[in-house]
Parts: C-alpha cells; sequence; structure tokens
C-alpha cells in the first residue's frame, strides 16, 4: 500500500514535469523584418508562462507558432512531443483540439449568438450531437465566466469585458489541456482587467490547464504567473518568478516593474 | 523600371498560383464529411432571396427600355410584330444574364468579399482555424455553391419579370392581350436559346462566389484591406462574368449553330 502511494507521488511528479510545449531555437522573418532572432522556451504541465515584452517584439508570432498558424523559418515546435510542422492536417486539426488559443480581441463570431458561438466548437470538432449535452456543457461554462444572462445575446451587444469573458468560455469549451492568451486585458479598464486575471487563474485551476499568456499588463502577470520570461528584440532577456525579476538589477526589466512597483 | 515590370509580373504568377491553390481546396472541402447544411441553407437565403427585389427592379426596367427603344426602329422595317420574339431571344440569351450576373457581382461578391474581409480583420477566420474547424468548408464551400445555384435561379426569375417588362412597355402605344404577347415569346425561343444560357449563369454565378470568397479570405489584416476586398471581388467577379460569356458564346456557337 505504501509502494503503491509512492509510485502514485512519482507518477503525479513526473507529470508535473512533463514538458508540454518545447519551443526550440525558432526564429521568424517576415520579407526582410526579422520578427523572432532566436527563442527557446518549455512550458511544463499545469504551469502558467507569462511572456512580456513591447508591442511588436513577437510574442504573438511566438504562439501561433505554437497552433501551426505560423511556421518557423529556423527551429522546432514540439508540442507533446510532436513536431508541429511535421504534422498533417489531420494531426493539426486534432492538436488543436487540445491547445485553446484565446485572441486579443475575443474574435467572437459576430453573425452568431454567444450560444452559437459556444456550441461551433462542440457541434464541428468534438461533434457532439445530444442537444442535451450540448445545452448543459455551454450554460456550464458561461457560469463559469458569469455570461449566463448574455447567452442569447449578439457579440455587438457586449461590452469589451463581456467579449473576453465569452471568447474565453468559447475557448474552454472543448476543455483543451494548454491555453495560450493573446494580451487577454488589452484594452480593458484596470477593474475589468483584475477580473479577467482572476478568470484566467480560475479557469486554470478548475480545468486544469498549463498556459501561455502574452502580456505586458503587469498586473495581470502578477496576478497569473507561475514563471514570467521578458522578451525584447525577437529573444528572451530574462526569465524568473514575478518576485525575482522585480529585484532584477537589469535595466530593461526594471522598467517593466517600474510602472507598477 | 526593369525591376518593377519583372516584380509585377511576379506578383501576378504568385496570384494566380494562390488562386489555383485556393480552388483547390474549394473542390476537396466539398467532399469532405460534414457539409454544413445550415449554413448553405442560409447563404441561400442571403444570396437569393435578398437580391430578388434589386434583379426583379433591374429586369422589369431592361425589359421596358429595351421594347421602347426597339420599336421605332422595328416600326420602321414595318416589323412590328417581331418585337416579342426579339426582346424575348436578345434578353433570355445575352441581356439578362450578363445583366443580372453584373448586378449579383455589385451586391453579392462585394458582400461576400467584405464579410470575410472584416472576419479576417477581426481574427474571426483565425479563431475558426485554430479551434480545429474547417473555415474553408463553412465560410467558402456554402458561400460559393450558394452562389453557383442562386444566380440561375435569380435570372430565370429576373428573364421572366423583364419580357413582362416588355409587355408593359408594348401596351403603351399598342394594344396586345397578355396570352398573346406571351405566346409570341415564348414560340420563338428554342432549347439552344435556353439551355446555354442557363448553364452559363451557373459559371457566373460559381465566379461571383469564387472571386468574393477568394478576396475575402485572403486580403490582408488592416481596417482598409476589407475595403479593397470588397472593391476588388466586384471589379475582378465583372470581369469574369464578361469573360465566361464570350467563351461561352464561343462554345454555343461551336454547338450549335455550325
Amino acid at each position: 500500500m505504501e509502494t503503491a502511494t509512492k509510485h502514485t507521488e512519482e507518477n503525479k511528479q513526473t507529470l508535473k514535469n512533463e514538458v508540454v510545449v518545447d519551443i526550440d531555437h525558432i526564429s521568424k522573418s517576415f520579407g526582410t523584418n526579422e520578427v523572432l532572432t532566436d527563442i527557446s522556451l518549455k512550458l511544463k504541465r499545469g504551469e502558467n508562462v507569462v511572456v512580456l515584452g513591447k508591442s511588436g517584439q513577437g510574442k504573438s508570432v511566438t504562439i501561433q507558432c505554437i497552433v501551426g498558424l505560423l511556421t518557423p523559418d529556423k527551429g522546432t515546435v514540439k508540442v507533446f512531443g510532436d513536431d508541429v510542422a511535421e504534422m498533417d492536417a489531420d494531426e493539426l486539426k486534432e492538436l488543436r483540439t487540445m491547445v485553446g488559443f484565446l485572441f486579443q480581441s475575443g474574435a467572437l463570431y459576430d453573425s452568431m449568438t454567444v450560444r452559437d458561438n459556444l456550441e461551433f466548437p462542440l457541434t464541428r470538432v468534438l461533434k457532439l450531437t445530444d442537444r442535451a449535452e450540448i445545452d448543459k456543457r455551454v450554460e456550464e461554462v458561461l457560469d463559469g465566466v458569469g455570461l449566463l444572462d448574455a447567452i442569447d445575446k449578439m457579440p455587438s451587444d457586449l461590452s469589451g469585458g463581456m467579449r473576453k469573458r465569452a471568447g474565453l468560455a468559447r475557448t474552454m469549451i472543448v476543455r483543451p489541456e494548454i491555453m495560450l492568451y493573446d494580451e487577454p486585458t488589452t484594452g480593458l479598464d484596470p477593474i475589468t482587467s483584475r477580473e479577467i486575471s482572476e478568470l484566467i487563474l480560475n479557469m486554470q485551476k478548475k480545468y486544469k490547464t498549463s498556459s501561455i499568456i502574452i502580456t505586458h499588463d503587469m498586473e495581470c502577470a502578477k496576478i497569473t504567473a507561475d514563471r514570467v520570461v521578458i522578451m525584447n528584440e525577437g529573444t528572451y532577456i530574462a526569465e524568473g518568478s514575478f518576485d525575482e525579476l522585480k529585484k532584477s538589477e537589469d535595466t530593461l526589466v526594471r522598467s517593466f516593474f517600474n510602472e507598477t512597483t | 523600371m526593369a525591376e518593377q515590370v519583372i516584380t509585377g509580373y511576379k506578383r501576378w504568377l504568385e496570384g494566380i498560383g494562390e488562386q489555383g491553390v485556393f480552388f483547390k481546396n474549394f473542390f476537396r472541402n466539398i467532399f469532405r464529411g460534414g457539409f454544413e447544411w445550415s449554413e448553405f441553407v442560409r447563404q441561400c437565403y442571403e444570396i437569393g432571396y435578398r437580391s430578388m427585389l434589386l434583379v426583379g427592379i433591374t429586369s422589369f426596367i431592361m425589359g421596358l427600355v429595351l421594347i421602347l427603344q426597339l420599336r421605332p426602329s422595328m416600326l420602321e422595317m414595318g416589323a412590328e410584330s417581331m418585337l416579342p420574339k426579339t426582346l424575348a431571344v436578345s434578353f433570355i440569351r445575352e441581356i439578362g444574364p450578363v445583366i443580372i450576373a453584373i448586378i449579383c457581382a455589385g451586391k453579392v461578391a462585394s458582400g461576400i468579399g467584405a464579410e470575410l474581409g472584416s472576419m479576417k480583420v477581426t481574427e474571426q477566420i483565425d479563431a475558426m482555424e485554430v479551434s480545429g474547424a474547417n473555415p474553408l468548408q463553412y465560410l467558402v464551400v456554402t458561400r460559393i455553391l450558394a452562389t453557383s445555384l442562386m444566380i440561375p435561379l435569380l435570372t430565370v426569375i429576373g428573364d421572366a419579370i423583364g419580357l413582362f417588362g416588355g409587355y408593359l412597355a408594348l401596351n403603351f402605344t399598342d394594344d396586345i392581350s397578355f396570352s398573346l404577347y406571351f405566346h409570341k415569346c415564348i414560340a420563338s425561343l428554342e432549347f439552344i436559346d435556353l439551355f446555354p444560357a442557363l448553364v452559363k449563369t451557373v459559371f457566373f454565378g460559381f465566379a461571383i462566389g469564387f472571386v468574393g470568397c477568394y478576396k475575402g479570405y485572403n486580403s490582408n489584416k488592416g481596417t482598409e484591406s476589407v475595403g479593397l476586398a470588397a472593391n476588388s471581388a466586384v471589379v475582378t467577379a465583372s470581369l469574369w462574368i464578361f469573360v465566361i460569356d464570350a467563351i461561352a458564346v464561343q462554345i454555343t456557337s461551336l454547338l450549335f449553330y455550325r
């Protein structure tokens, strides 16, 4: 019995150390504009990594490489051990059911109600047909983000914060194992930003996801990060916990923290 | 200067290549499982039903104006009784399909281009793709098939309304019964007038849907690109309609009038 418990603990530890996303020395250019020069990043299971950096440094490009929206010019991106660049269409589709992506704007389908937006991945990706099951999942995830009252509203009737919540709900409804957030609090007031950051944390705990959060919002980073990496001119310049980096002597690193501390 | 010409030529060739790939992906996605029937029906309603009033008014005026313009010349030649036949043949063979297709290129191709373009700008197409759904199947296949089906239907309705407009115009000055007018129209038409005209409208519809979808789906990620996609869709689709018409007339002549 004692051995069995020990093995379970070991398994848990191994699982926790499992690298789910492995970005290895990638670079990416658009024409003559080199956006990523040399990026390497490992995301472990259950971990929240926040990528900080000024606008136009290639943060979004990095996470778009993870889901195969963009292909790096050099280097590899492995998700659950498989190279994304070598995946065929079906493998890529399968990968995308395991990796959720929250866009900066929420990217809600504006010709559909909130309910239809949430049903879309359930019926098209998970191929669910049972009406009761679909309704249950939609209502459960909308309740989780506090938007149950807006279920039949059109995206144009929602505020910026509500759109982000609905976008998060639509991504979470397929229960992905990895979440990629592209500037989830940009354009929101400080109170709503804090609410969204806390919601990200709550959803991570509830659905046990591993996340990469792209942001330049220090409050969001403080709330959500297990580990922070700082990006500048297409490469990472510092890495550590929020509190470690806060004490850094590096001028560039300090410039991020000075605004909030 | 020479470099600019070469770059422009290269870009043009790349554009053709991209359209070829888009065409291939469209066909591949028709036969993939899970056809989006509800979206297809919605698009048929949006494209067909919502264009009906515009097509109806345009066709009515065209029929009316053609009779008013033709009458003095025909009267001069003592061929007034040939007016229903002349209108029927010219309207059903050529004027109806081309005018209706051009009207639909303005309304439908620009609408599709702008809609997909704005979906691209607001990252909705990317969101669909990264969710594991198939945006080509949902957005492109349904729209192209809907235009390919609806433009012929709109043409049939527009032709009928155009002939009715001609009947009213004829009655401004002459007195001809409704049944006699339509008997003369129908009697003057043969299979080779109706069938090729209807077949070419399927290609017109395809061109309108394809160009609208291609321009919108491949627009850049800036707000100005939405306008560019809509504008470019109308111009290119209109041009394609004339090219297809010219080819269709040649084929019809070779097959039926030798």
